[in-house]
């Protein structure tokens, strides 16, 4: 399949290369700041129709009648579909990890499909119309009668039920060294806590949206997704067609931080609706129906209880989490991840578990798990260290793993000691005064809090075609997603590297399931899947090249092997100097142009492809654990009168391996620390318990920082290769977010005396 | 949004004729709150008078060092004015907390007055409201109520008003200028707004024909004065709790005092017996939370909103405290 295997990696990619690991502008830059840029409500059809969705108002129970009528009436609407009307889809797929592209959907819930209602908002029509505006105006028209059910809504009750997660492939039910519970009653100083966290809501800038038009039975989507493929293979198994008849289109996505990796209800009823109505649909979700059909970060409960040795060392590490699900989807947040890497403790215990509620199926947030997990494990950490009156980061370094503590494995990388040692220098942790409330400035108190960092990055096989014309220019195409990391950026300057090419001769297209089929942006991995291929791809180029000019009686090149030619200055060259340039070899030869894919087109291909990367997966990681790690420090001021908290300073030091493009990578690790710093202050969906329904769907009430609560984020990153990876990289896109609002929380504690275990950390919990 | 009747007043004669011969009818400022109501289908005005072409947008001097504000001066404007700057800073900095600068330079005076609660039931037209739907019960006072009301609420209603603006105008004894076809009239900013009572969907006593023209602010009693909000986040969100103050001492005694707060009630609260309490008292942290104390004595706390009586008393002092040290 795609990555290159480890013995051809070449040892060049270890520094920098003319380009790699510079800070190059994005190259989409300019069409994003001008608005050329296209996302998925932006392309025009002729005879375009607009749909809006009608939300359910019942948690549960059974559609018994819809009326449509007014709706119907409004100048404008072409059709009101329903469970009553609309075509039939095929079921959801089983979920199958021979098939990944079956956890698409989050949900056997079969929209329009069925009469039954499975939470408050589900979708139970969809309205199609002329105009935005009359789709919007009768969706408040239809008037739908139900049949309710008895239903869990309230996470206070549910939680009384918690149900073992069960170990699997993808899955850690529960996980244990030695007797930690045993451990921690013998341990001379313990703390043994309960951290709590709310629902958060997904709220991209770009709003989920769809544009969806049939040809005969073939099907085009332009859809804000992070996984083009799953989506792709979804469709054509919903609709009834092969996979080849559908296209998929991101050529731009607004943000997706996992929401946009399923394929929702706003998706699959756009082309439902343009199936229906022989129209091309766009649906542009309200930030309502986002709230109502996207779901986001469960709720969770957890136990973080620590043994230790009054000298700091661990003794015991418990780290149990319940997370709310969906009764129709949605899995645990793997809260206690972190707890199986960070921490030297001989004795782990680990579990997970859920419970169920009759709500909007949960889904992947930016770091599922670790993100709210490491509030608790890093909080619980802090108040260790007050326990036994030491300094947090003395704590950590002290328990400072050698080997990944609960599987004895070894890291491929991990050098938290002077991550630790470099952010404290750098913050100025020295000045720190332990006591809480001993700092001031003015009136304000300042605390001064600090966290881990680690999320371990999911690899998964994507695919490239890399193109080198005989004019010199190079067009590489895969079906990577944007979602605003600036991959098509980091694809340009390793295949520049690669070919020995100036970074302007290469363009990519990404963005169309007509390309090579990409992973899915997510789970930190979209990077190093692409660079991979790349690499692979352009060394097959090398050698296609190079085979073209040693048969060449005219070349400085002929006989030479593959060692013993470099690529740079746009062409092969020998150590020294000789050589030629592309468009010399490929114009002498005659070939317009040489190309280079990885992977296969063919199903057989592909499975044989995903069966190779499985296997050299799995026996990675029986050797290996890849951690992207840091370091959090945070200053926040905390009003004395009023408990307003205002983070004023922040510093993250992180390893992510090698960094690609320090001005990308800063972008990203920073937006995780501000994703995180809404996190810890004041972002929660809203829940009437009562109702189940959600109350603040909307960017209103549902609060997301603003410029005002963010400060300069300073980011700092070793830049050290990972020596096991292709190109040295680990991941930067989840690891920012970890242990952000721990960093807060701990900052706060310092700053106040009170420790607040329940996120979001609001004024009125201090008081 | 339903389908509605757009009408474009030419003149304030007009404006309040369609207003008075056209029932339901709502005239439009800035629409910042009232069109995204009608976008959530909890307003349903069957018709909208334009009335931004009117000539009600100056700010103008009052004889004896007051200042008259015209209906349609918008937010950003009334926020820089000098005169406002200079002689009314509470005010100048209650319209600077209020929403973001792009909301400020649409939401005008008069539509800044008529803000219709953030309640999260009022809002959601599937709720049981008795402002938005009278008799269907209060989904709130059960509810998530987090921002609702301590003082002045009922069994029916436990809303707040959202305005900021508001709040500082209570405190400096404005008075609502009001036209309709029946002629002119001035009612008090604090005879303004009602208190839900059993009628919550009656939040103020402007007659549905009647349109708000201008806001005459008298001269202030001191020039020292402050708006403090409390809020979620740093920007951009409405108050949990915000004191509107006038503070003027001499030899540390109250002399003249003015406090409003915000975010407490369905209407902004002028803070009468803490004034009196403050009057002629000695300018101490004592007095004002005295003050503080007999103004909030009445206040009642549910559940998901109790910790605003003592985060309303803390804003009090501390605001206080300010003005009496700098």
């Amino acid at each position: 399949m795609t990555t290159a295997p480890e013995r051809t990696r070449p040892a060049a990619t270890r520094q920098d290369g003319p380009n790699v690991g510079r800070p190059v502008d994005r190259v989409d830059g300019v069409a994003k700041t001008t608005g050329a840029a296209k996302y998925s409500a932006d392309f025009p059809y002729a005879d375009i129709a607009h749909a809006a969705l009608v939300h359910a108002g019942i948690a549960r129970g059974r559609v018994t009648a819809i009326d449509t009528g007014a709706a119907e009436a409004v100048p404008g609407v072409l059709k009101v579909l329903t469970h009553q009307n609309a075509p039939r889809m095929a079921p959801p797929p089983k979920v199958s990890i021979a098939d990944l592209s079956t956890m698409a959907p989050g949900t056997p819930v079969n929209y329009l499909n069925t009469d039954e209602v499975h939470w408050n908002g589900q979708p139970v029509a969809v309205v199609v119309a002329e105009s935005l505006e009359a789709a919007h105006a009768a969706a408040r028209l239809v008037r739908v009668s139900y049949e309710q059910q008895p239903a869990t809504t309230d996470f206070a009750v549910a939680r009384e039920h918690p149900k073992q997660v069960k170990n699997s492939m993808i899955d850690v039910g529960e996980a244990r060294k030695g007797d930690a519970e045993r451990a921690l009653a013998d341990a001379p100083v313990t703390v043994d806590l309960r951290y709590t966290t709310p629902g958060q809501n997904h709220n991209a800038i770009e709003p989920h949206a769809t544009t969806a038009a049939w040809d005969g039975d073939r099907l085009t989507v332009h859809d804000a997704t992070q996984n083009i493929d799953w989506t792709r293979k979804h469709l054509a198994l919903r609709f009834g067609v092969p996979a080849a008849q559908v296209r998929v289109v991101a050529t731009f996505v607004g943000g997706g931080f996992g929401g946009k990796g399923s394929v929702w209800a706003g998706t699959l009823l756009t082309a439902l609706a343009a199936r229906a109505t022989g129209r091309p649909v766009r649906m542009a979700l309200s930030r309502e129906s986002v709230s109502r059909t996207v779901g986001g970060r469960a709720p969770t409960v957890q136990r973080v209880a620590l043994g230790a040795e009054r000298d700091g060392t661990l003794t015991a590490l418990v780290h149990t989490g319940l997370t709310q699900v969906g009764r129709v989807g949605g899995g645990a947040e793997r809260v206690a991840s972190q707890s199986q890497y960070l921490y030297a403790a001989p004795a782990i215990l680990v579990r997970h578990s859920t419970a169920e509620v009759d709500a909007l199926p949960n889904t992947f947030m930016r770091a599922p798990g670790e993100a709210v997990g490491s509030f608790a494990l890093e909080s619980a950490i802090d108040e260790l260290a007050g326990e036994l009156g030491m300094d947090p980061i003395d704590l950590r370094v002290r328990n400072e793993p050698e080997r990944s503590p609960l599987s004895g494995k070894r890291f491929s990388r991990r050098d938290l000691r002077r991550v630790y040692a470099r952010g404290a220098d750098r913050f100025g942790w020295a000045g720190r005064d332990p006591k809480p409330r001993s700092m001031r400035d003015g009136r304000w108190l300042v605390g001064w809090g600090v966290a881990s960092a680690l999320h371990i990055p999911v690899p998964l096989p994507g695919d490239v075609l890399v193109r080198l014309r005989a004019d010199g220019t190079v067009l590489v195409r895969s079906g990577l997603q944007e979602i605003g990391v600036g991959i098509a950026t980091i694809v340009a300057q390793v295949t520049a590297d690669a070919l020995g090419v100036p970074l302007d001769v290469v363009s990519v297209e990404i963005g169309d399931s007509d390309q090579p089929t990409a992973p899915g942006a997510g789970g930190s991995t979209q990077t190093s899947a692409a660079t991979a291929a790349v690499l692979q791809a352009c060394e097959e180029l090398k050698r296609s090249a190079l085979g073209l000019a040693r048969r060449a009686a005219s070349s400085p090149l002929r006989g030479a092997r593959p060692g013993d030619v470099e690529t740079r200055d746009g062409g092969l060259r020998l150590a020294g100097g000789a050589g030629e340039s592309y468009a010399e070899i490929l114009g002498r030869a005659g070939v317009p142009a040489l190309e280079a894919r990885t992977g296969s087109d063919s199903r057989l291909g592909q499975a044989v492809g995903q069966a190779r990367f499985m296997a050299r997966f799995l026996n990675d990681r029986r050797r290996w654990v890849h951690p992207a790690t840091g370091v959090h420090f945070c200053e926040v001021r905390v009003d004395p009168d009023t408990a307003e908290v205002r983070v004023s300073r922040w510093l993250g030091v992180f390893d992510v391996g090698r960094v690609m493009n320090a001005k990308l990578a800063g972008s990203q690790l920073r937006g995780g620390v501000v994703m995180g710093i809404g996190a810890a202050l004041s972002e929660e969906t809203l829940v009437d318990p009562r109702t189940g329904r959600i109350m603040n769907p909307g960017l209103g009430e549902y609060h997301v920082p603003v410029h005002a609560d963010v400060p300069r984020i300073d980011i700092e990153c070793l830049d050290e290769p990972d020596p096991t990876t292709p190109l040295g990289l680990i991941g930067a896109g989840e690891v920012g977010i970890t242990g952000v609002a721990a960093a807060v929380a701990n900052a706060v504690h310092h700053a106040t005396g009170v420790r607040v275990r329940d996120l979001p950390v609001t004024l009125d919990r201090l008081l | 949004m339903r389908s509605f009747t757009y009408v474009s007043a030419p003149d304030v004669d007009s404006a309040v004729r369609t207003l008075a011969e056209t029932p339901g009818a709502k005239p439009l400022g800035g629409g910042t709150n009232l069109v995204d109501l009608m976008r959530q289908d909890v307003e349903r005005p069957p018709t909208l008078v334009d009335i931004t072409g009117l000539p009600l947008t100056g700010v103008d001097e009052l004889p004896g060092g007051g200042l008259r504000i015209g209906a349609l001066v918008r937010n950003s404007h009334l926020a820089a004015h000098p005169a406002v700057r200079s002689r009314f800073p509470m005010l100048a900095q209650a319209l600077l907390s209020g929403a973001s600068g792009q909301v400020r330079n649409m939401a005008t005076v008069g539509g800044n007055l008529l803000q219709r609660t953030r309640c999260l039931y009022f809002v959601d037209a599937t709720a049981a409201c008795n402002k938005r739907e009278p008799g269907s019960g209060c989904d709130a006072a059960g509810g998530l109520h987090r921002a609702g009301a301590v003082l002045g609420a009922s069994e029916h209603c436990v809303a707040t008003h959202p305005s900021d603006m508001a709040v500082a105008l209570a405190a400096l004894d404005a008075v609502v200028e009001v036209r309709s076809v029946r002629g002119a009239r001035s009612v008090p900013l604090l005879d303004f707004y009602r208190l839900p009572g059993d009628t919550p969907q009656l939040e103020t006593v402007l007659e549905p024909d009647e349109l708000i023209v201008a806001i005459d602010l008298p001269a202030p009693v001191t020039v020292h004065s402050a708006y403090r909000k409390v809020r979620d986040r740093a920007s951009f969100a409405f108050a949990l709790v915000s004191v509107a103050a006038a503070l003027e001492t001499r030899d540390s005694e109250v002399v003249a005092v003015r406090l409003a707060l915000g975010g407490v009630a369905a209407k902004p609260w002028r803070a009468v017996e803490a004034e009196r309490v403050l009057t002629g008292a000695p300018a101490t942290e004592e007095t004002f939370r005295q003050a503080a104390e007999a103004e909030l004595a009445a206040a009642v706390g549910l559940p998901g909103n109790e910790f605003k009586i003592e985060l309303a008393r803390r804003t009090i002092v501390a605001t206080l405290r300010r003005l009496a040290t700098s």
